[in-house]
């Protein structure tokens, strides 16, 4: 639905050069929510604007709903008739909201269709729809500053809404917005991006959000996409990061000479006593250092790490047999032995 | 001085400083209006970038403001002429009035508009909407409390002006105090003529509060003291003034 290829951004100021977007290949499929996570700076804002060309890309290109924005962009830094169009059909939720003060709820979710050159009564026809869907019927009349931060990003919604999108872009749409109310919105999404069928890319800095609802991540770091993904696709990377960090087990080595698992349960394995298995058959003895089940993109998943005694290379047994369950192993702080072993 | 002898001669001037400072004020808002919208615009990183136009708008617009009045009434007289055909009376004074308060409330919109969030900017963009939607809809409505609390600067501003041209011939108020209060001693109607002017610019800022106020309050209940804002917007003004006067 979302297609970069190649996207760079760099800004040009007062003689600095900031690259902002180094080469991101990045793929949203229809109907799926699609969140990229990253450190303050690392282009997350760069990117979504580059979606909807507020800002102009450096090289590459974009395509949404197979249509070639980049293309339609041309040449001045004033967006055309063709480009304009295109994003009417591209929603966009903010972290700040911005919604215009001058305006009642109601108006602000007719602006879209003001836009749009519909007539006053199919406006708000559409907006009162719209806020129905939001949970905001009541409010039409008020005044953005009259309601509360999560109801102000409800309203958000469902402006973004009104031109009948069919992406949904969000940069930090709950940010600014408490725990508890941050949880209200991201289900808002969730039941939107399921009725509607709407694809969502939502831009975030907390892991919590691409767990409790997004069906593909990506990690960025310094302009470029780390690493990617469906959810389950990323559990089962040994050695992700994004799924160390969307799944984050404690503990640590209780001496030197000890090996330290970390050993991923999907579904099924889940059931089986694989661990008991192991000290029975190999007779070692198991510390289960830490231990989590989670439900990470509405996969049941379970993280152990445990310690053997001894080092890798004393263990390279029972690791093959815990694999040999089904099991996925990553072993902690041997990536370095890894290496080594891929090398030979 | 009795009343009666003074009350024509106040009534009379009060309708020349309001018909002056009326015509100048329209004037200066109608052409101000844009020109300070296109200041902000053309602006680098505007949305109509242009840094020649904005360069060559904001010099005209910095001399026509630093320009004392009673210099720009004089360099304007031949303009003067040719648009009114004399340069002397209420309506010869319109003219120089309005050139002068086109610069002032043009950098006052200015100042207004670019408040505006850019953040609502880039919502109407990223609905499409083109640079003559985001002026309609979003800069000039979301600046409009600053922007009558401009034109009340401005309007006060032009009064203090028009006690000016009014001494070079154009009447009012200014006029009539010179006349008889500097020149035949006539203190009594001199004094008469200070209260109005002050009860007048009174009333003004009073009203121009009032409105802004009210359009701002409507927006946030609970934002920002809307008479710190106004008494911000009301500080070059009232620089202004001591420096025409
Ligand atoms: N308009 C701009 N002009 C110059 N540099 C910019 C501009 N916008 C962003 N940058 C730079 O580009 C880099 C990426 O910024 P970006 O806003 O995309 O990061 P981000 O991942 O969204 O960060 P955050 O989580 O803090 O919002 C930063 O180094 C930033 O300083
Ligand atoms: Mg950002």
């Amino acid at each position: 639905m979302i297609t970069t290829s190649g996207l760079t951004k760099v800004y040009r100021s007062r003689g600095r050069e900031v690259t902002a977007l180094d080469g991101v290949d990045l793929h949203v499929r229809e109907g799926e929510v699609y969140g990229v996570i990253g450190q303050s700076g690392a282009g997350k804002s760069s990117l979504i604007r580059c979606v909807n060309l507020l800002e102009r890309p450096t090289s590459g290109t974009v395509t949404v709903a197979g249509q070639d924005l980049t293309a339609l962009a041309g040449r001045g830094p004033r967006a055309g008739r063709e480009l304009r169009r295109a994003r009417s059909r591209i929603g966009m939720v903010f972290q700040h909201f911005n919604l215009l003060s001058s305006r009642t709820v109601q108006d602000n979710v007719e602006l879209p269709l003001e836009i749009l050159g519909k007539s006053g009564k199919e406006r708000s026809r559409k907006a009162l729809e719209l806020l129905d869907l939001v949970g905001l019927a009541d409010k039409a009349k008020a005044h953005p500053a009259q309601l509360s931060g999560g109801q102000k990003q409800r309203v958000g919604i469902a402006r973004a809404l009104a031109g009948d999108p069919k992406v949904l872009l969000s940069d930090e749409a709950t940010s600014a917005l408490d725990p508890e109310t941050t949880r209200s919105i991201l289900q808002l999404l969730r039941d939107l991006n399921r009725q509607l069928g709407l694809t969502v890319l939502l831009i975030t800095h907390e892991m919590d959000v691409v767990k409790s609802i997004c069906d593909s991540a990506a990690l960025m770091e310094r302009g470029r996409i780390m690493e990617s993904g469906t959810v389950s696709e990323l559990l089962a990377t040994p050695g992700s990061e994004l799924a160390a960090a969307l799944f984050p087990v404690g503990g640590e080595a209780s001496g030197a000479d000890r090996t330290v698992l970390d050993v991923t349960f999907h579904g099924e394995a889940a059931t089986q006593p694989v661990i008991s298995q192991l000290a029975r058959t190999y007779n070692v003895d198991i510390s289960i250092l830490g231990a989590a089940i989670d439900t990470v993109g509405g996969l049941q998943v379970g993280r152990m790490r445990i310690e053997l005694p001894g080092r890798y290379e004393d263990n390279v047994v029972p690791v093959g047999f815990l694999r040999e369950q089904g099991l996925q192993i990553d072993v902690v702080g041997q990536e370095a032995l890894l290496v080594k072993e891929g090398a030979k | 001085m009795t009343w009666s002898e003074m009350q024509p001669l106040l009534s009379q001037a009060c309708s020349e400083t309001l018909s002056m400072v009326l015509w100048s004020t329209l004037i200066a808002v109608v052409v101000g209006l844009p020109l300070g919208i296109l200041l902000v615009l053309t602006d680098r990183g505007g949305l109509l970038q242009n840094v020649v136009a904005n360069k060559v708008i904001g010099q005209i617009v910095n001399v026509g403001r630093s320009m004392p009045f009673i210099i720009l009434m004089v360099a304007l007289m031949t303009f003067t002429r040719w648009v009114t055909g004399t340069t002397i009376g209420t309506t010869a004074a319109i003219v120089p009035l309005a050139i002068g308060g086109i610069p002032f409330f043009a950098r006052l919109v200015e100042t207004a508009v670019r408040e505006v969030d850019h953040g609502l900017v880039e919502a109407v963009q990223s609905m499409g909407g083109n640079t003559w939607t985001i002026v309609r809809k979003v800069l000039v409505p979301e600046a409009l409390p600053s922007l009558i609390a401009s034109t009340t600067t401005t309007v006060i501003a032009l009064i203090g002006y028009s006690a000016m041209a009014g001494t070079v011939g154009g009447g009012g108020l200014g006029d009539l105090a010179v006349r008889y209060g500097y020149q035949r001693f006539e203190t009594q109607l001199m004094w008469i003529t200070v209260a109005i002017l002050a009860v007048v610019i009174s009333l003004i800022q009073f009203a121009g509060d009032f409105a802004a106020r009210s359009l701002h309050s409507r927006g946030a209940r609970s934002g920002p003291a809307p008479a710190l804002r106004l008494l911000k917007a009301k500080e070059p003004a009232a620089a202004d003034v001591s420096k025409v006067a």
